[in-house]
């Protein structure tokens, strides 16, 4: 794999396979807006200088964009366009990339299937009938039905590692503060990442790389340097390229909730692993089973303050009426879908007076002891960690009605937003046709380790005829 | 503030508590987390960025000055600065609060306990304690009389730096309060941290209330006054809110806690609005913006960098320069104006004349010309130059504030006035005895009456000396010759 | 903890959000749902020794850095404006509170 295999995928070739999959009442539905035109005329133009020239890329509509609407799949910001652009767009941009659309997602990114996007579900390109997982559903469709090889996402409990795990390509979460959050629509502040997807690690990491970075729009953001991922990301020595390295087995990962099949499937990656050189261990990371409970306080809460400014005073899409009041409400519950709605006021009620100290600050504490779990296992000489990405495989549109089994999707996932480590997911093998992603997470920037690892075991299923 | 209980027939002695918070813009550029100017005036909504338009994905970061200055006046009011402080959202909605919440500062605030002495007279000197001092951004501008059918927004204030200091609520009477607004402004001028102008809106002040009979320690229910457009419309409100209290509960009533507006014209207090919805302000930390961390040497570089603060000023010109406790508060009003005066008091040699002069004839044509004491045209060294010939007996005072007022209008020295246009007393006998020929002359009546015995016409012939002379004559001598000639 | 119809609704007008009442049963149903889940952090074992995390601190900005430009007029994406404002439903309480008021002169929570 080379920065050439990917420069190969042109705008046009772009264009011809969205037309295959993307459009009709079958389609992906992966895309909000194109601007066609616009990427065939930069493709005419572009040099060939940069890392990523003339390569077509898709961007999760969360992150502001110039020339197309950034509507956060929500109807309260149909056809809103920003009049600045998000830093991780603009340094895609800078290596040469070409935007040619903005992608589905559940709206505001709260979801787990990208069926709460007000512009209807997306659909997984392995099988039309399911999800591709969410929040960052139509990213992930467009890298895996092959419209684009590179696609932005953004993450807050897994929404890009899990969507890559359903469509079956490699979806990468940096470090919280390895790239700027400067125009990512904010959801949940302190959880928030953008994230890249990729048909393989190797393309992964080179995205990683050309968006991470210091940011002086981003106080969150990191002035520490990028080392170099997309060599991290090429294996070397192909006999033994893991040796010294220990993975660990969280074993709170593996119980009974897992798909037992799923659980295979980890248990030959995590053999590879030791083929590869490496020395599995199992560790504990205790407090797992309080993530989620965790995640559905602060999110929320940090959501009800960040959507407040969506009041339609100064942008989105107005509900008129005589009185403030009524038009605040009118706008936004209009606006607002079930799952945003219900999201702004869990959050509303847990900050409220006399209820603040036994929800956020005792979830506050409790992500304190999350993220003392992994960093006393990467403390205790495990360089990695490798556990399944989700639960289940894909499931079927309008299957889980549930919020909290929904949120459930996101187990495995959430604890490393919480913890702000790097963690990814790549394609493991396939149960009844659909794609397993296993996960990797690291201790916080290095997630060089984290692609050394993912690539070796990229390169290890490859070598016995793929996943 | 003794009166009679309607219901009791008793005399209740009320005791006034009163609390100040303090909301203060600081002198910076650029607003406190985005690079937009703070400057006042501009077309609506010009100076607004994604950041303080509130857009989504946009995020804030710290200005580093802002914290400067923050630092300073919290050093500056005595308080402890504290190595980690937190921002917090305060969340509600307002159609010139463009995010639905205010980056503020909550239980971490940057400075908590210092003082504002608000009597020095009194031994010992009575002092208000400082609660806190907290940074946070302030709102935009709802302008409702602009349009009849809609209110309009002005975002460019959205985001200016503020501190909001807060006074523990020991403040008794609306003379204190008045004080201790008036030497925190003092300060907030000299540290440079503000303008720390009501009329333009760079101090605001919102007053609480309560009031209780003396000597019971419990508070009694507070309420809120805001819309304080001076200085003197604060101690007006907080009169009025004490007799409206007072009145409520001598009749039996309960104060309701509330937020109050003073309607400076009719000098009255009304409900902020009709109805009095629930506040819960849902604080949480700012998750966009770390812990604000300050080392104990970045504190020090900013305790360094105060001025000298009007309480040591006030100290140093009474053991300086012996003046009156009212002429030196005067003085050091301002800083530019103590500073002028020390300058003047150094080229004359002479403290009391240069105060003199400095609160007299120069305030007087500061203010008549309207312009800045920094560029008057009579600079300190001329005007020591000036108050010595006035010292010396060179020239009379009246003729001293003739050549002062030349001075303005002249770059010379005034030496080269005063000889140029005859104003330096003349003691020469020769002289004064053909002026005073020339009026024996004139008037004949007069000087005859004199010469014949009647000596209180002398006061008249030297007057007329004088007016010959253009007041340059030494009325002293005058006085001298004409007594020798009527011997 | 479970939350009631009153406390929804409550919440609900803090959000400003409206809830219609054929919504509100369900929504509650639902919230108390999640909060049950939520309620496992009470049992969480919180050390008594929890050390609060060492703090870098936030980076500052330099007050000259200049702001980033909107390449796009504030008319282009506002719902309402005139003269430069952006417009909003007069604000009927503040009908006398002279020429300009704001949350922060004035009383906030509109
Ligand atoms: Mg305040
Ligand atoms: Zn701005």
């Amino acid at each position: 794999m080379s920065v050439e295999s990917l420069k190969a995928h042109s705008v046009q070739t772009a264009w011809s396979q969205y037309d295959a999959v993307d459009a009709g009442p079958t389609g992906l539905n992966a895309f909000l807006s194109v601007d066609r035109d616009g990427s065939l005329a930069a493709a005419k133009v572009i040099g060939t200088n940069g890392d990523l020239s003339g390569v077509p890329v898709a961007i999760k509509d969360n992150l502001a964009t110039l020339t197309l609407p950034t509507t956060c799949g929500s109807r309260l910001l149909e056809g809103y366009v920003s009049p600045y652009e998000a830093t991780a767009v603009r340094k895609l941009r800078e290596a040469g990339a070409i935007v040619i659309g903005k992608t589905n997602m559940d709206e505001f990114a709260m979801g787990s299937s990208t069926e709460n996007s007000a512009y209807g579900p997306t659909r997984n390109p392995v099988d039309r009938s399911r999800v591709p997982g969410g929040s960052s559903g139509g990213s992930a469709a467009a890298v895996a039905a092959g419209v684009v090889r590179l696609a932005l996402g953004s993450e807050t409990g897994g929404s890009v590692r899990q969507p890559a795990a359903f469509c079956g390509i490699v979806g990468v979460k940096p470090t919280y503060g390895r790239v700027s959050r400067f125009g990512l629509v904010a959801y949940a502040s302190s959880l928030d990442h953008v994230g890249v997807f990729a048909q393989n690690v190797f393309d992964a990491a080179l995205g990683t790389e050309l968006i991470a970075g210091h940011d002086p729009y981003d106080a969150t953001c990191s002035a520490l340097p990028v080392p170099a991922l997309r060599q991290s990301a090429t294996v070397a020595d192909h006999a033994q390229p893991l040796a010294g390295l220990v993975v660990g087995r969280p074993i709170e990962y593996f119980t009974e909730a897992l798909d037992p099949r799923i659980r295979a499937h980890c248990d030959t990656s995590l053999e590879r692993l030791r083929a590869l050189g490496a020395e599995v261990r199992d560790v504990s990371l205790p407090h797992t089973s309080l993530a989620i409970p965790v995640y559905y306080v602060l999110a929320p809460a940090e959501a009800s303050s960040n959507l407040a400014r969506y009041d339609g005073v100064r942008y989105g899409q107005r509900r008129s009426a005589d009185g403030l009041r009524e038009m605040y409400e009118r706008t936004r519950t209009s606006g607002f879908g079930a799952e945003v709605t219900r999201r702004i006021l869990l959050g509303t009620y847990v900050l409220s007076a006399g209820y603040y100290d036994a929800y956020y600050r005792r979830a506050q504490t409790v992500r304190e002891l999350i993220t003392q779990d992994f960093e006393r296992v990467f403390a205790d000489g495990v360089h990695v960690l490798f556990t399944p990405t989700a639960p289940t495989p894909a499931f079927r549109i309008g299957e889980v009605s549930d919020p909290y089994d929904m949120y459930l999707s996101d187990i495995y996932t959430v604890t490393a937003n919480l913890a702000g480590i790097p963690a990814m997911s790549q394609p493991i093998g396939l149960v009844d046709g659909l794609p397993v992603g296993g996960q990797f997470m690291a201790a916080r920037f290095d997630e060089a380790t984290m692609f050394k690892a993912a690539a070796a075991l990229e390169y290890a299923i490859a070598q016995e005829g793929g996943a | 503030m003794t009166t009679t209980s309607q219901a009791t027939g008793a005399a209740i002695d009320w005791e006034l508590v009163i609390g100040l918070e303090v909301h203060c813009q600081l002198k910076t550029r650029s607003k406190i987390f985005c690079g937009c100017a703070t400057s006042f005036g501009e077309a609506p909504n010009t100076n607004t960025c994604p950041v303080c338009l509130g857009l989504p994905g946009a995020l804030p970061v710290l200005n580093a000055h802002a914290v400067e200055l923050a630092t300073r006046a919290s050093l500056a009011l005595g308080c402890a600065v504290h190595n980690t402080s937190i921002f917090a959202r305060k969340n509600y909605f307002y159609p010139d609060l463009p995010k639905g919440y205010q980056i503020s500062q909550f239980d971490q605030p940057i400075a908590t306990g210092g003082t504002i002495v608000v009597d020095d007279t009194a031994t010992p000197p009575r002092a208000i304690r400082v609660h806190r001092v907290h940074m946070e951004e302030d709102a935009g501008k709802s302008v409702h009389d602009r349009f009849r059918d809609a209110t309009a927004i002005d975002l460019n204030r959205a985001g200016t730096p503020l501190i909001e200091i807060v006074s523990e609520p020991e403040i008794h009477s609306a003379a204190d309060a008045l004080s201790y607004l008036r030497r925190l402004k003092q300060i907030l001028e000299y540290t440079e941290v503000s303008d720390a102008n009501m009329e333009e809106g760079s101090l605001r002040v919102d007053v609480n209330i309560s009031i209780r009979p003396r000597g019971q320690a419990a508070l009694g229910t507070k309420t809120e006054v805001k819309n304080l457009n001076s200085f003197s419309s604060a101690e007006r409100a907080v009169e009025v809110e004490f007799a409206r209290q007072r009145a409520i509960l001598e009749g039996g009533g309960r104060v309701e806690q509330q937020t109050l507006l003073y309607d400076e014209k009719r000098n009255q207090v009304r409900s902020a609005r009709s109805k009095e919805g629930s506040h819960d302000y849902r604080y949480f930390p700012e998750p966009d913006l770390p812990p604000l961390v300050l080392t104990d040497e970045f504190v020090q570089r900013q305790q360094a960098a105060l001025p000298e603060l009007p309480a040591a000023k006030r100290d140093r010109f009474v053991t300086q320069y012996g003046l009156g406790a009212a002429d030196i508060e005067q003085l050091i009003a301002n800083r530019m104006l103590a500073d002028r005066f020390e300058a003047v008091a150094a080229s004359s040699g002479d403290a009391r004349r240069a105060a003199n002069w400095m609160l007299g004839p120069v305030l007087a044509a500061v203010n008549a010309s309207g312009g800045s004491l920094l560029e008057h045209a009579v600079d300190p060294v001329r005007l020591g130059a000036l108050i010595k010939l006035e010292a010396q007996g060179d020239v009379s005072n009246t003729a001293a504030r003739q050549i002062f007022t030349m001075m303005e209008r002249e770059p010379s020295e005034p030496l080269t006035i005063a000889t140029r246009d005859g104003l330096l007393k003349v003691s020469d006998d020769s002289a004064l005895v053909a002026w005073i020929d020339e009026v024996f002359a004139e008037s004949p009546t007069e000087a005859a009456r004199f010469m014949a015995g009647e000596r209180k016409l002398q006061g008249v012939l030297v007057g007329m000396v004088m007016k010959k002379s253009k007041g340059s004559a030494d009325p002293k001598k005058v006085n001298q010759l004409l007594a020798a000639r009527a011997e | 903890m479970s939350v009631t119809n009153a406390d929804v609704l409550h919440v609900a007008q803090l959000a400003r959000l409206a809830i219609d009442d054929t919504r509100l049963p369900g929504l509650v149903a639902e919230l108390n749902g999640i909060l049950q889940h939520i309620d496992a952090l009470q049992q969480a074992v919180i050390p008594a020794d929890l050390a609060a995390r060492a703090v870098a601190g936030m980076p500052l900005r330099n007050d000259d850095t200049p702001s980033v430009p909107l390449q796009r007029a504030r008319e282009a994406f506002a719902p309402a404006t005139r003269d430069g404002f952006f417009l909003v439903p007069r604000l009927a309480t503040h009908g006398d509170a002279g020429a300009s008021a704001s949350s922060s002169d004035a009383e906030g929570d509109a």
